[in-house]
């Protein structure tokens, strides 16, 4: 029993992780009907650009305590950056073309920073410096680490300001007219491109504090890890349901759980047939399963009106 | 217009056969593959800077052969650590015209690179790869200076049995990875141990801590795994996180300065095996180390048997007289020599003689050797 405590436990971390990567793509798709494949690497970008720093301040002597706040704020500042100049270079042109043309360029955004961050850091792992004193906790026979608990208050607390910043803001008003009819939200004078530049700019703080997060969880960052990540982050927004941001949260957290229970028990499961390598096709299991049952998701899809 | 095709033709076809000219004229070219670039590059370069040293001494005491002055030219190739680059590489190398190859690294690149070379008659001989179908395969051109698995696994899994009867594995499902782990599996039960459990993750993975549960829930005294410092590291990470205590074990995959650098203070404790002697009980150690030290910085653990490799087969060219493989080949079998990694004899497959293994443990972020199995003087 406590196995499956404690797996499940791994998997609520996980998704957490997932709901937080998931919010990006959501909120994307729900303005603009874009799957946003280079959002993935940003998240890279954020994990990279915070251990580097976090390296570079510990190896000078600062204190952690000051140290942790600067790398993410530095991880945050260049995600922005990339997200918007993104959002500018490669979607905005093609604001008014068919479905299919910016989707492909999501995809070529997303080698282009994979490229860069090869090319930046080169193709070795880098290690998040043990800055953080793991501390082990007892609950009900499971463990807990601190560094769970921290990426579980992290994930709450930013993921709540994001629910007040779109439900109780004006900023966040306009993103939800935006995104349930740009047109019409345009007529009643929200500065749309405003509205959208800031969708990416919200998503990529988010995947910042996702990369930075995963870093120190998993203690290692490389310029490959953005891309499966993003694709089942994407999973878990449809799962949830697209353009919903409840959603995302819930979709997250589902196929964190069902992917740590399955990679856990997928050897009784099969008899030995299917090992525990085969962890990753959970998330594409689901998204095929979804696609197929319910395509709109468990708690449907919030995309813009066409009438 | 004719006449500057012709130039042009002229010029090409000279071009063309101009390398082989040169080659007869005293070049030899040797190969020298690994991976140069990606997680392992660090152990990759390591190869490289080993045979380097190697070739470069020797072409300083002006070698001849049959009369003629010769100097060796190593080429080296970037294999990342695949399977299918490294039969790309191995292609090409071939045909540059190489005479000979040090490498590969990885277990899983060597096997199918080697069925290149055999096809060309070009002997190889590696410096690292340990898993046992690299030598099985009854190809007259395979041969390596590590112990291979069956030794090393032996070794690992007699000393986790020490360390407790209940032991789990996990392999990266590689060659190298899952034919050492079965080896373990083989020495455990022997030994009177139990393998309480066996997963598996693959080798670019770094989330393990559904696994890690999963055998948590075992109970295990020890977990073995097979695969490399950049699954080890996290591994080992995340162990810690789970707040097991168990000891952690490993192959020589894992033995690297790397695995300390990127496990942090989670890596103390671990006990990694490698086939060899440690730097410092090699005949030749402390010499290499103030070789290498001047040129190339610190050694990562290939070194040493990289610059054995080419030594061993430039030694068998200079005893033939002949560049050769056709030649020489039959000289490299006969190897008797007294290298830095100690005394160099080949089996009938092409394995390592008398092959020893040591077990390092990490004491104060450093690795420190524990005790060594098997070796000549074991005899």
């Amino acid at each position: 029993m406590d196995v499956l405590l404690q797996q499940l436990i791994n998997g609520l971390i996980l998704g957490s992780l997932y709901a937080l990567v998931a919010l990006g793509y959501t909120m994307v798709y729900g303005i603009l009907e874009l799957i946003n494949f280079a959002h993935g690497e940003i998240v890279m970008v954020g994990a990279m650009v915070s251990v580097s720093v976090l390296a570079a301040l510990t190896a000078a002597g600062v204190p952690v305590a000051l140290a942790l706040p600067l790398a993410l704020a530095a991880a945050v500042v260049v995600c922005v950056v990339a997200g918007v100049l993104v959002e500018r270079v490669a979607y905005r042109p093609l604001r008014n073309a068919p479905r299919l043309a910016p989707l492909i360029t999501a995809i070529g955004v997303s080698i282009v920073l994979q490229n860069l961050a090869m090319i930046f850091w080169g193709r070795q792992y880098l290690s998040f410096p043990p800055v953080i004193e793991v501390q082990v906790y007892d609950v009900l026979g499971a463990t807990v680490s601190n560094i769970q608990i921290l990426i579980l208050i992290v994930a709450a607390l930013t993921m709540g300001g994001l629910l007040l910043l779109v439900n109780r803001t004006r900023l966040g008003r306009a993103m939800r007219a935006t995104a349930q009819n740009r047109e019409v939200a345009g007529l009643m004078g929200v500065d749309v491109n405003r509205v959208i530049a800031a969708t990416f700019i919200v998503g990529s703080a988010l995947a910042a504090v996702a990369g930075l997060l995963i870093a120190s969880y998993y203690g290692i960052a490389h310029y490959n890890m953005g891309f499966l990540l993003g694709l089942k982050a994407f999973s878990a927004a449809v799962l949830g349901g697209i353009g919903n941001i409840p959603g995302a949260l819930l979709g997250g957290l589902l196929l964190g759980v069902i992917e740590s229970l399955g990679a856990g028990y997928i050897g009784d499961l099969t008899g030995g047939f299917l090992g525990s390598h085969y962890q990753d096709i959970f998330a594409f299991l689901i998204l095929i399963l979804v696609l197929t049952f319910r395509p709109s998701g468990l708690l449907g899809e919030r995309v813009a009106d066409r009438a | 217009m004719t006449s500057k095709l012709l130039i042009a033709f002229v010029l090409g076809a000279a071009s063309w056969s101009m390398p082989t000219w040169l080659s007869a004229a005293g070049t030899i070219e040797i190969g020298c593959v690994a991976p140069l670039t990606g997680p392992q590059a660090h152990l990759g370069k390591d190869i490289e800077n080993g045979a380097r040293l190697a070739v470069d001494a020797i072409n300083a005491s002006t070698p001849t052969i049959g009369g003629q002055p010769v100097q060796f030219v190593l080429l080296v190739e970037d294999d990342q650590a695949d399977p299918k680059t490294a039969t790309v590489v191995a292609q090409k190398l071939v045909d540059e015209g190489v005479k000979g190859v040090v490498g590969h690294l990885n277990s899983g690149a060597s096997i199918p690179a080697s069925r290149i070379y055999a096809e060309n008659g070009v002997p190889q001989v590696s410096p690292a790869s340990t898993a046992v179908a690299y030598t099985n395969q009854g190809f007259d051109t395979t041969y390596r200076l590590m112990a291979n698995d069956s030794q090393q696994g032996k070794a690992l899994g007699q000393y986790a049995t020490r360390l407790g009867k209940r032991v789990a594995v996990v392999d990266d499902r590689t060659a190298y990875g899952q034919g050492l782990i079965d080896e373990v599996v083989k020495s455990v039960e022997a030994s009177g141990g139990k393998v309480v459990g066996r997963e598996y993750t693959t080798d670019k993975s770094t989330d393990f801590t559904a696994i890690l549960t999963s055998l948590k829930a075992k109970r295990p005294d020890v977990v073995v795994f097979g695969g490399m410092d950049p699954q080890a590291a996290p591994m080992v990470r995340q162990m810690r996180t789970l707040g097991m205590k168990t000891p952690f074990m490993g192959g020589d995959g894992m033995q690297s300065a790397e695995f300390i650098k990127l496990a942090g203070p989670a890596a103390e404790g671990a006990i990694g095996s490698s086939p060899g002697l440690p730097l410092e009980q090699m005949p030749g150690g402390a010499d290499f180390t103030k070789r290498f030290g001047e040129r190339f910085g610190k050694v990562q653990i290939y070194a040493p048997f990289s610059h054995d490799a080419a030594v061993v087969l430039i030694q068998a060219m200079l005893r033939a007289g002949s560049a050769e493989p056709k030649q020489y080949l039959p000289e490299l079998v006969k190897t008797q020599f007294d290298g830095v990694i100690g005394p160099i004899a080949f089996d009938a497959k092409g394995d390592l003689r008398d092959g020893p293994v040591t077990l390092y443990e990490v004491k104060g972020g450093q690795w420190q050797p524990v005790e060594t199995i098997g070796g000549p003087a074991a005899k």
